[in-house]
């Protein structure tokens, strides 16, 4: 049955995807990518993967459809006729693909429980880490205890990013603070986005401390937030959404979280154990592993809150005010 | 339980019969307004009928909860979503169909925001 | 027809990832461009997580009574991925805005004589 709503989905993926190629207009392009990432998400929850389902549709759809949107609104939505001929980029891409799929064919059957992937680590990331950890959710275990480096650094990669966007883009203050977003006679919107935000933010706080125990963490948690102050920007403005989280503020939380995900590895030293190790942060080990986990995944929420919030900032201070619609 | 599960299969099926006719509706009605009032069948009746369906099929824990809560911001949110569309539809001058047979185009490609 | 089965998940992803490959390698349009460039990391996102897969396992979230879970490491890698993935198609869709100021288009072929005007 499984297999059976899996293949519907692919069905559904590649059908998406072969519509992305052949249609010039650049708007339903970019709905019809939003549209892909909800059907990959769906996939990820069929193949287990509840944390990346989650992850992929509050990032994937959520965030990347809103930029690229903002970037639509600021190089126009059509594709123009190509000149060139389609003929070798199809005649590469076939080639490459029969190599590919040539290549599946060493792969491990799907699914197989006796592939070479499950035998290294993951059996011990799910017999013991409910030990050694103490947490249900083994790929929290994972991603902020026995991967905490790795993730340290996906965190800096991210901010990193948002210097990126920043220092291209910037993010340029209106004076005109009456600047308008044609959505002021939406009255029915305003009401309904007062309703929401906050349910919105507070769900993006269950999130954030409840990825201890389901689905859910720092990464999720900070876009959805971000994802919250976008919707009251959509709706109320650019400039009432400036008013009440400043760029500046931004960049200075970016840095907070990023630091205070670091400051849990330099404690942890002080303590005398290496970068990161949990262990020592408490008396009991156990402890220690709780408190390092949520004061990590804080910043990883932070860090990635802000950093979201700054892009989308730096793209839709862009728009000029004819595209303001 | 019996009865539940045959009260719960019957309104899961009815929710599918309507998201089934929302897409049937989508595809075949002429214009943006009309195609927006299909979609929007899929958006509240077909998601509060399957939503209700699976309610009867929980055992009253914290996942009914969850499902109460979707419930309540489908409930909210969807009518508000085909509002905003159809707003900003005519407020970007979209006629209807009776109104004019030249902004066919237009509608197409509001169609694909519907979805 | 197992042999089907065992494979088909891998097939769709090769499939995918060569529509986003094409999408590159042919559109004119950056934005395209940057679409193309996520369907094909979508598909390897999906074809991390089928590896992860187990058949009758289940989301690797502790509960009483189950023995047979999912491989979390792929999830691990995956979730992260996507964040920093879309943190970097902030910055290529800004690379994009900045091209359309200096440029003024962002079609390849129309840019492509104009590296003389700056």
């Amino acid at each position: 049955m499984a297999e059976l709503i899996d293949l519907v989905l692919l069905a559904m993926l590649a059908l998406t995807a072969l519509r992305i190629i052949f249609l010039k207009d650049l708007f339903a392009v970019v709905m019809l990518f939003g549209i892909y990432s909800f059907l990959s998400a769906l996939i990820f929850i069929n193949l287990d993967a509840v944390d990346v389902a989650f992850t992929e549709a509050s990032v994937g759809a959520g965030i990347s459809t809103v930029l690229m949107l903002g970037t639509l609104a600021l190089t126009g939505r059509k594709e123009k006729k190509n000149s060139h001929s389609s003929l070798l980029p199809l005649l590469v891409v076939t080639v490459t693909g029969a190599a590919l799929i040539y290549g599946t064919l060493d792969m491990p059957p799907f699914g197989d429980p006796d592939n070479p992937v499950h035998q290294h680590v993951a059996p011990r990331y799910i017999e013991e880490s409910p030990q050694e950890i103490g947490l249900p959710n083994m790929v929290t275990s994972v991603l902020a205890s026995y991967r905490a480096f790795d993730t340290l650094g996906e965190v800096v990669v991210v901010f990193a990013a948002a210097i990126g966007v920043l220092a291209l883009l910037g993010i340029r203050r209106k004076k005109d603070s009456d600047l308008e977003s044609g959505l002021k006679e939406h009255k029915v919107l305003h009401v309904i986005a007062k309703i929401v935000i906050p349910h919105v933010i507070l769900f993006a706080l269950y999130v954030q401390f409840h990825g201890d125990f389901g689905p859910g963490g720092g990464f999720q948690a900070g876009v959805i937030a971000a994802a919250a102050f976008i919707l009251y920007a959509l709706v109320f403005g650019l400039p009432n959404t400036l008013a009440v989280a400043s760029p500046k503020f931004l960049q200075w939380m970016a840095s907070f979280g990023v630091l205070l995900y670091a400051g849990v590895g330099l404690v942890s030293m002080i303590k005398g154990g290496q970068f990161l190790d949990y262990n020592k942060l408490a008396a009991d080990p156990i402890a220690g592993q709780h408190y390092g986990i949520i004061i990590i995944e804080l910043g990883v929420g932070i860090t990635v809150f802000a950093v979201m919030l700054s892009i989308f900032y730096a793209f839709s201070s862009q728009a000029e005010r004819s595209n303001v619609q | 339980m019996f009865i539940l599960d045959i009260v719960s299969s019957i309104l899961l099926i009815a929710g599918v019969f309507f998201g089934f006719s929302g897409a049937v509706g989508l595809f075949k009605f002429p214009d943006f307004f009309t195609r927006v009032h299909a979609a929007s069948v899929t958006d509240s009746i077909a998601a509060i009928l399957v939503i209700s369906g699976l309610l009867l099929q929980t055992s009253f824990d914290l996942n009914t909860a969850k499902l109460v809560f979707i419930l309540l911001f489908l409930m909210i949110t969807s009518p508000t979503a085909s509002h905003a569309l159809a707003k900003s539809a005519r407020h970007g001058g979209l006629l209807t169909l009776a109104e004019a047979k030249t902004e066919n185009k237009g509608a197409d490609d509001k169609q694909e925001q519907a979805h | 027809m197992n042999f089907i089965l065992d494979y088909y998940n891998y097939w769709v992803v090769v499939f995918l990832m060569m529509a986003g490959f094409y999408i590159v390698i042919s559109a004119n349009n950056l934005v395209k461009k940057i679409v193309g460039l996520n369907v094909f990391q979508t598909s390897v996102f999906m074809l991390y997580i089928s590896m992860g897969k187990v058949s009758g396992g289940t989301a690797p979230i502790l509960v009483e009574g189950v023995t047979q879970y999912s491989n979390p490491l792929p999830h691990v890698l995956i979730l992260t991925a996507i964040v920093v993935g879309v943190a970097v198609t902030a910055v290529g869709l800004s690379l994009i805005v900045r091209i359309k100021r200096a440029y003024g288009t962002v079609e390849e072929n129309e840019f492509e004589h104009k590296d003389d005007a700056i």
